[in-house]
């Protein structure tokens, strides 16, 4: 520890710290020292020069970020010396800069106009011509004014270092600095709107917020992203009871400063106008309006009925992922209290096999922050960065600090980190080379850890990433086999799941999930999933599975937030399950037409910034939030509808007045049960075949995920998002005699589409890429499995 | 364009000089190559660099494309438009610009007929400022191709600006 004094106060600080950062520090009682280029997750540049101070002994000022604290050291911030040079540097960098204010977007949140309200002058001596520089177009996202550039390049270092992919540079020098890109091309990132919050002008702002509302008129609120399973904290902006906007609430353990730009652009959906406002019920064949206790009347009348005659168990509901924990917590107790245990919300899984050995919830079994501490990672089956972008940042970060990341997929993703060593096979044979890696451990000498375990994997032919990757995991340090979207959605989902199992338990390490949509692990604790209640405890007659449901051809559906043919696993199956049923009831804040044609009521909801609720995150952690505007129409909160539902069936304990009511109940139920923790492991009988011929490989592409990110256009418009098409290696499309600009009919059971031909090098041999989430694709049936493919001539 | 026509932009005598470079620097250091990987490009294409070349040389070199791009468009050894068979620099700063740099580049525009950055109708030579060739010492200094000539006159200039082809 060294003491330095900075205006006059003294500080007892680690060495090696910048002069910035200790005056930063919470309660350090010095007023902030002006800034551009400093950002304390970046890196340091110094090339700004507005955080100029006066060190004594020092004869020029210093730049406070990059002035590295010595013992005894005396800093003034505002002496006159301080101040003079600091009026200097602003009086520079207003020199080219427009002083465009009142068309700025960027106006009242402005670090320079702030920073020039303090250090600025009224006049400008500056009479000579102020450059001007070409705007760039940088995608659907990121608006550009880059006349008002000050290159601190905090929007490069951001590329470079946090993303992960420098996709800005400072273009030229001198006087003809640019930032732009390389040729001129959208981002890619999907982390590219935080670029907008560094920007310390009004260089960079967000596209779709753009001229919409001033920083100064709207209101905050916090809350939840609703995607994926990180949870990230984030601030509302209303105006007028609208969303305008959406941007990061710090969290140094869950998403840091960051966001990811689907959930800092999918509010745009939340004004759509396709949101459902109105409850409506079908009479021949045509829609029409209604009010509440009408429609409702009529759910639970059909309801009821259905379960007198026909069994309770002709009822099943399908529950979105991203649903609160009180919305899945009464929809179960309405559902087993009717008598039934068909419900889930699994939608893009085929394969539950290895349901009853799956812990309390799926989850990470650390927290994200303890992501970075692992020394080996090993990813099965994941997109990281595109299925949960925050997350894939923290595997950055470890990969950054030495740890060495394996990968296991069906294609060949580019990541944002360094890959150690890579397998990219057909989906069908990633469970083989997992048994691949267990031969060698136990060729090593690696104890068996269940008994049949080496008659199982005893005829595979360990590869070379088999050798190095066991290798890895038997080296000391923490790891962690993190199973992805593809893993949990495989048809042999079980399989890679035992086998990991197995796989871990054999190193010492971890198995991790990072699952769909917002609140999957609440989902498994509220009893969203058909084996077990909201009481840890498998269920000795257990539900019907999703994809079970679906084949049952149940008598009734309920659906929460579910577009059946574009979030279920298998589109043709549901497609065809729904329009056969007696009756479907569509919970959801839109209108979907495809919906529509099989419901008989559809009730309105609201989306999570219209109501109060819940969501678990990977690590367990419940994040509440209240809504932050008022439902629109006369859509309300779900657990509301399900509550009244629950009354006018006669169902008993549904007495609930407030969300916290319902969470206060689970939360004691949580408490009082214990989980079934210590589940034996379990080896799969048999291991699957390759498949010979061609087989499917499916994603739900990351703006295609959910209802919610479907109806952002802004997104929607992005190069990363996907389009239905047939994508193959060159080396396929050849022998099928194909090329990139044909059309494919492709068939898979009774189901058929025709799909545009796309080629990449990044699908292994006799895989064609597919992806879920489009109507086109819809037609098909499961995500995995043997395909026919043939050329289309039309 | 696939990362195979990425690649194959860059002439196999290229890229073989290339990796001679790259085995000076620490294999994961392949970045440190790309000075001289840009020469290599540009003296292969006539002496300048289009963005397709240069995106080729962050291909081959395995880094993102904007960072070689940083780089050729910072140094003015790059030249990023077509140019003559002769480059020819004048250096304005301080040092040459006290010591007649401008008077000299104004001799030479009127002598060449062409204005710096231009290039004369038949091809033969570009003109350029430069910024301190570090040769303050002989200013006014002027490089010609890889050649620096110092304490330049109009005079001393006509000669070399006739002599080259
Ligand atoms: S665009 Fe904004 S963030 Fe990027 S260098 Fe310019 S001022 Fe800085
Ligand atoms: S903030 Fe210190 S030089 Fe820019
Ligand atoms: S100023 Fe001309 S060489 Fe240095």
């Amino acid at each position: 520890m060294i003491e330095v004094e900075i205006d006059g106060k003294k500080f007892q600080v680690e060495p090696g710290k910048m002069i910035i950062e200790v005056a930063d520090q919470i309660d350090s009682g010095i007023g902030e020292i002006p800034r551009f280029c400093y950002h304390k997750k970046l890196s340091i540049a110094a090339n700004c020069r507005m955080c100029l101070v006066d060190v004594e002994k020092s004869g020029k000022p210093l730049p406070a970020c990059a002035t590295p604290v010595t013992d005894g050291m005396i800093v003034r911030t505002r002496s006159q010396k301080a101040r003079e040079a600091q009026k200097a540097v602003m009086e520079f960098l207003l020199i080219n800069h427009p002083l465009d204010c009142p068309i700025c977007d960027q106006g009242g949140e402005c670090e320079l106009q702030d920073v020039a309200m303090g250090y600025g002058q009224d006049i400008s001596r500056y009479n000579e011509g102020k450059r001007s520089v070409k705007d760039k177009n940088l995608g659907s996202l990121v608006a550009t004014e880059m006349t008002r550039c000050i290159h601190c390049t905090r929007c490069v270092r951001f590329g470079d270092e946090i993303a992960g992919m420098q996709e800005l540079g400072t273009i030229g020098r001198g006087e003809s600095t640019e930032i732009g890109t390389c040729v001129e091309r959208s981002l890619v990132s999907e982390l590219s709107g935080n670029i907008i919050d560094l920007c310390p002008v009004g260089a960079l702002t967000s596209k779709p917020f753009r001229f919409s509302a001033r920083a100064w008129e709207m209101e905050q609120a916090p809350s939840i992203a609703p995607h994926d399973c990180v949870g990230s904290n984030l601030n509302l902006h209303t105006l007028r009871q609208k969303v305008m906007r959406v941007v990061p609430r710090e969290n140094e353990s869950i998403n840091e400063t960051w966001l990811s730009d689907r959930d800092r652009f999918s509010y745009e959906a939340l004004s759509s106008d396709e949101r459902l406002l109105q409850p409506m019920i079908k009479e021949n064949d045509e829609w029409l309006v209604t009010d509440w206790p009408t429609a409702l009347t009529l759910v639970a009348e059909k309801l009821g009925k259905i379960a007198q005659e026909q069994g309770a168990n002709k009822i099943g509901a399908l529950l979105s992922p991203s649903s609160t924990i009180e919305e899945i917590y009464l929809s179960q107790k309405m559902l087993r209290k009717l008598g039934s245990n068909n419900i889930d919300h699994r939608l893009q899984q085929i394969d539950f096999s290895a349901q009853d050995s799956m812990p309390f919830y799926p989850g990470l079994p650390m927290s994200l922050e303890d992501i970075e501490t692992q020394n080996t990672l090993f990813l099965v089956g994941s997109h990281i960065n595109h299925e949960q972008p925050i997350a894939g940042y923290r595997v950055r970060k470890a990969a950054l600090l030495g740890c060495s990341v394996f990968v296991l997929n069906p294609a060949d993703y580019t990541f944002r980190f360094p890959v150690q060593d890579k397998c990219i096979v057909k989906p069908s044979a990633m469970p083989n080379v997992l048994a691949e890696v267990i031969k060698v451990l136990l060729e090593k000498g690696i104890e068996e850890p269940v008994a049949g375990l080496r008659e199982l994997v005893n005829a595979v032919q360990p590869s070379e990433f088999a050798h190095t990757l066991a290798a890895a995991l038997l080296t000391e340090g923490k790891k962690t086999i993190i199973l992805g979207a593809i893993a949990q959605n495989h048809s042999h989902a079980g399989h890679i799941k035992q086998l990991a199992d197995a796989l871990a338990k054999m190193t010492h390490g971890h198995v991790a999930f990072l699952t769909a949509g917002a609140n999957s692990a609440g989902a498994w604790i509220a009893g969203g999933i058909p084996h077990r209640g909201a009481n840890k405890k498998n269920l000795t007659h257990p539900g019907m599975n999703t994809q079970q449901m679906l084949e049952a051809r149940l008598s009734a559906y309920l659906l929460l937030n579910v577009e059946p043919g574009l979030d279920c696993a298998n589109p043709l199956l549901a497609n065809q399950a729904m329009s056969t049923a007696e009756f479907v009831v569509s919970i959801s804040p839109y209108f979907c037409h495809k919906v529509a044609s099989y419901s008989d009521v559809l009730l309105p909801s609201v989306p999570f910034s219209e109501t109060a609720g819940t969501f678990v995150n990977a690590e367990g952690k419940w994040q509440s939030f209240k809504g932050a505007v008022q439902p629109q129409g006369e859509a309300r909160p779900a657990w509301k509808i399900i509550r009244v539902l629950a009354n006018l069936l006669e169902l008993p304990e549904f007495d609930y007045q407030s969300c916290d009511e319902v969470y206060g109940e689970l939360m004691q139920k949580v408490a009082e049960n214990k989980a079934d923790s210590h589940f034996s492991l379990s080896i799969p009988s048999y291991l699957p075949q390759t498949i010979v011929g061609i087989e499917r490989l499916t994603e739900w592409p990351i703006y295609r995920a959910d209802s919610l990110v479907r109806r952002a256009p802004s997104l929607q418009e992005t190069v990363i998002n996907d389009s239905p098409v047939a994508r193959m290696s060159l080396d396929l499309a050849n022998r099928l005699q194909l090329s990139a600009d044909c059309h494919v009919i492709v068939k898979q059971g009774e189901g058929e589409a025709i799909l545009p031909v796309e080629l990449s090098d990044t699908i292994p041999d006799n895989t064609v890429y597919i992806p879920a989430g489009f109507g086109l694709t819809a037609e098909l049936a499961a995500p995995f499995g043997a395909i026919s493919i043939e050329r289309s001539d039309s | 364009m696939s990362s195979q026509e990425k690649l194959s932009i860059l002439s196999q005598a290229a890229r073989a000089e290339i990796d001679h470079w790259l085995t000076k620097y620490p294999p994961e250091q392949k970045r440190s190559a790309l000075l001289p990987a840009l020469h290599i490009v540009q003296d292969e294409n006539g002496g300048w660099l289009s963005p397709e070349l240069i995106e080729g040389v962050a291909h081959y070199l395995g880094i993102p494309p904007v960072a070689a791009y940083e780089v050729a468009t910072f140094y003015s050894m790059y030249d990023l438009q077509p140019v003559g068979r002769n480059k020819v620099k004048v250096c304005t700063s301080i040092s040459c610009m006290l010591r007649g740099a401008d008077e000299l580049l104004a001799y030479m525009e009127s002598h060449l007929g062409i204005k710096a950055g231009e290039t004369t109708p038949d091809g033969r030579i570009t003109l350029k400022k430069a910024e301190c060739l570090a040769a303050c010492g002989g200013a006014p200094a002027v490089m010609i191709n890889r050649n620096y000539h110092e304490n330049i006159t109009p005079e001393k200039a006509n000669e070399l600006l006739d002599d080259l082809e």
